[in-house]
């Protein structure tokens, strides 16, 4: 009876929360996370007094001061009266193209080589091998600086081209131009264009073209897709599915061609003038060394995510399709890939990660990333160097949490249902 | 992972805390060696030898602030920094000294905190093209390439030089002036800027000097001197009266050769016998011993002497003395009065 009574009653005690199995996880949690902010109050505390004996302090006000140096690739309006701030932007409106360019070059040459890796031809097999242990096996720096020296060492000085009798000469119909500092390459020019838009009270502009061809290609693509549902159900109602192709085809390249030749587009040729070629789009030997490098890099390792994807996928599976008498290539496309991405996505995600965050090895080259504006220069005119470090390592931080949640959409949306 | 993270945080929070505790003098001579913040080569100025000693004009100051504190001109470990690396090594506590060719300028004295102890070299931003351009002044360099490193003066004279004048031209920048040295030979850049000294330090390294011109605008003022952190004025005064010894020592007279003779005994004149440390008490003033500028010059001899051996007419360099000779003589170089 008495016993029954305690059973009732439990009074609480303070060992309980050490020895009762209910209370003990919350409180080692506690105990942990009041040393974890302990642990940071006193590093806060002491960077701050440390730098109050230096005579330091946290201050941002220099993003809006005069950056006074120039950045050579552009893609907003900037020069040296435009702030520190604008000049970060910049920065990483260059980390994002070199790392948008160099996730799809790596993606593409990784997903071939993975599946060559796997090919039955031996010769084919071996060399797709030696690529991936050449390139992943070499620090990534090394490789940026080699192909950096071979650009710019081997390919012709741009006064090469002048003359009667030149010793180089423009490729593709004179249309490209490689030299020693960089690719000289067509733009894209319209001259019936709509103009710039300003955002922002104007301090950056955008090319309406640009958003309407967007809008337009985009707009087609959806239209494309309602084609392909309206196929399926067919498809499922009646067993007979109509072809398609041509259409989807006409509805994506059709409405956006029209609205080209209504802007009136033509292509901007590059022309030598003065000391370097003007016009066209220039391609730095920065920017085409640090692509090359990262994507051969990041290649070898995609390429090894793609072929564990694909023999994780066990090869019953191959042969109950065929038994079902599927063709090989539907067989692939229906059975083996959708199976192989659920394993290849998520690395996938790691790896186009990192190579966003080795493109910071740009300044080893003299490519002006974010590291090189605002944590380079920026650093080294203002001597802020807690606070550009502190906002560079956010920016980067939000590209990362950025990319992983677009890819982990993507995943969840293509996600196989198992059943 | 991430408790060995907090660790290293610590680690390291903690040796920024004792580095700033203790005052530099008495660090250095605990350590027995002084920590020298240098370039990663430039010739003439710093660069190891082929018995990989560091040589050079901003080395010898090192050498002989080695000489004062430690009573020896090779107690001196030389720490490479970059344009971009070079402060923060001096902030963190890294380096006790910088002598690196940096300019003396009011946002690094002022806001980076840092204290310019006089300057070794007056120098100015130049340019230099290949012959082969055809190019005979700087204004003549519309549209074309630059190269220059990153984290320096040299950027923002561009920037403003070419601004001024309304022309345009491409930056390439490189973190270390190795680099700009041999993207300009590879012809990626048409133009290579940087100080005059520079420019003529880097071409005796080409394999063929005479392809290439210095321009004749000189367009900034680039006083360049060793740098110490702000605080320790002790320290401050070392390095300054370090250089301010070097200089006097070449209006004295006194020279590597000399030094010892001029020590032994006192001398008609009464400056030389206080710098000497045979009269009066300035070393000791100083936190020093009485010796001690005996040992700045007996290092590697006065100003004039350091000049001659490593950027003079008769070396590689070849250097004239321009604002660096002596008031006396025409130049900018005046040491205030040892009293």
């Amino acid at each position: 009876m008495a016993q029954h009574q305690d059973f009732k009653k439990p009074t609480f005690e303070l060992s309980m929360l050490l020895y009762d199995t209910r209370y003990r996880s919350t409180s080692f949690q506690v105990i942990a996370l009041i040393f974890f902010f302990s642990l940071v109050w006193w590093l806060v505390n002491n960077t701050m007094s440390n730098l109050a004996i230096s005579g330091k302090d946290i201050d941002f006000s220099f993003l809006v001061h005069e950056s006074n140096y120039d950045i050579n690739q552009r893609l907003l309006e900037y020069d040296s009266r435009s702030s520190h701030g604008r000049a970060a932007v910049l920065g990483v409106l260059n980390t994002l193209v070199l790392s948008a360019i160099g996730c799809i070059t790596a993606t593409i040459l990784g997903v071939f080589v993975g599946i060559a890796r796997l090919s039955k031809n031996w010769i084919v097999a071996r060399i797709m091998t030696v690529h991936i242990e050449i390139f992943r096996n070499v620090p990534l720096l090394l490789w940026i600086l080699l192909i950096m020296s071979m650009v710019a060492h081997s390919f012709p000085v741009p006064k090469h081209f002048r003359g009667a009798d030149p010793i180089a000469t423009m490729k593709l119909f004179d249309s490209v131009a490689l030299t020693n500092r960089g690719f000289y390459i067509p733009e894209p020019l319209f001259s019936n264009g709509f103009g710039d838009m300003g955002f922002f009270s104007n301090s950056f502009y955008i090319s309406i073209d640009l958003i309407v061809i967007l809008a337009i290609f985009i707009g087609s693509i959806w239209a494309s897709g309602k084609i392909k549902a309206r196929a399926k159900r067919i498809q499922e109602e009646t067993g007979i599915r109509p072809t398609t192709w041509y259409l989807r085809l006409g509805v994506i390249f059709i409405p956006t061609i029209l609205l080209l030749v209504y802007l009136g587009f033509y292509l901007g040729y590059p022309e030598l003038k003065g000391f370097n070629f003007k016009g066209g789009i220039h391609l730095r030997n920065s920017l085409i060394a640090l692509w090359i490098a990262l994507s051969l890099y990041t290649s070898a390792f995609i390429a090894e995510i793609v072929r564990s994807g694909i023999l994780a996928v066990s090869k019953g599976q191959t042969e109950a399709a065929g038994a079902l008498g599927i063709k090989p290539n539907v067989i692939m496309a229906l059975v083996i890939l959708p199976q192989a991405l659920k394993v290849i996505v998520p690395p996938l995600i790691s790896n186009y990660l990192n190579l966003t965050k080795n493109s910071s090895l740009a300044i080893a080259v003299g490519y002006m990333d974010l590291t090189g504006t605002l944590m380079g220069i920026t650093l080294n005119q203002t001597g802020r160097e807690l606070e550009t470090l502190l906002l560079g390592m956010s920016i980067y931080l939000t590209i990362s949490l950025l990319i992983s949640a677009v890819i982990n959409w993507y995943n969840r949306r293509n996600d196989m249902v198992e059943r | 992972m991430k408790k060995s993270l907090f660790m290293g945080a610590l680690l390291a929070l903690g040796m920024a805390a004792t580095t700033l505790s203790a005052s530099t003098l008495e660090e250095v001579k605990a350590r027995g060696i002084l920590n020298c913040g240098t370039s990663t080569g430039v010739a003439g100025f710093s660069l190891p030898d082929a018995n990989n000693v560091y040589q050079g004009f901003d080395v010898a100051v090192c050498r002989a602030v080695a000489a004062a504190v430690l009573g020896d001109p090779m107690a001196v470990e030389f720490v490479p920094t970059t344009g971009k690396t070079r402060f923060t090594a001096l902030a963190s506590g890294e380096v006790d000294v910088l002598s690196r060719t940096t300019t003396w300028t009011f946002s690094r004295d002022v806001d980076l905190k840092l204290d310019f102890h006089g300057v070794n070299y007056y120098d100015g931003q130049g340019f230099m093209v290949p012959k082969s351009l055809g190019v005979t002044s700087a204004k003549d360099l519309d549209g074309a390439t630059v190269c220059i490193q990153v984290g320096t003066t040299t950027e923002l004279n561009l920037a403003d030089f070419f601004r001024v004048n309304g022309i345009t031209y491409e930056p390439v920048p490189t973190e270390k002036s190795s680099e700009s040295r041999s993207l300009y030979q590879a012809e990626a850049c048409d133009v290579y800027t940087t100080d005059a000294s520079g420019l003529a330090s880097a071409r005796s390294t080409f394999a063929d000097p005479d392809a290439h011109m210095i321009l004749p605008e000189i367009v900034s003022k680039e006083p360049l001197g060793p740098v110490t952190r702000h605080g320790d004025n002790q320290w401050g005064d070392i390095v300054r009266w370090t250089l301010n010894a070097l200089i006097s020592a070449e209006e004295l007279g006194i020279t590597k050769a000399n030094v010892a003779e001029m020590a032994a005994a006192p001398t008609n004149n009464p400056e030389i016998n206080r710098m000497m440390g045979t009269e009066g008490n300035l070393g000791e003033m100083l936190g020093l011993d009485a010796d001690w500028a005996v040992r700045v010059i007996a290092a590697e001899g006065n100003y004039g002497e350091i000049f001659e051996n490593h950027l003079g007419p008769n070396t590689q360099i070849g250097l004239e003395r321009g604002l660096n000779a002596q008031w006396t003589d025409g130049g900018l170089l005046y040491s205030p009065p040892f009293r």
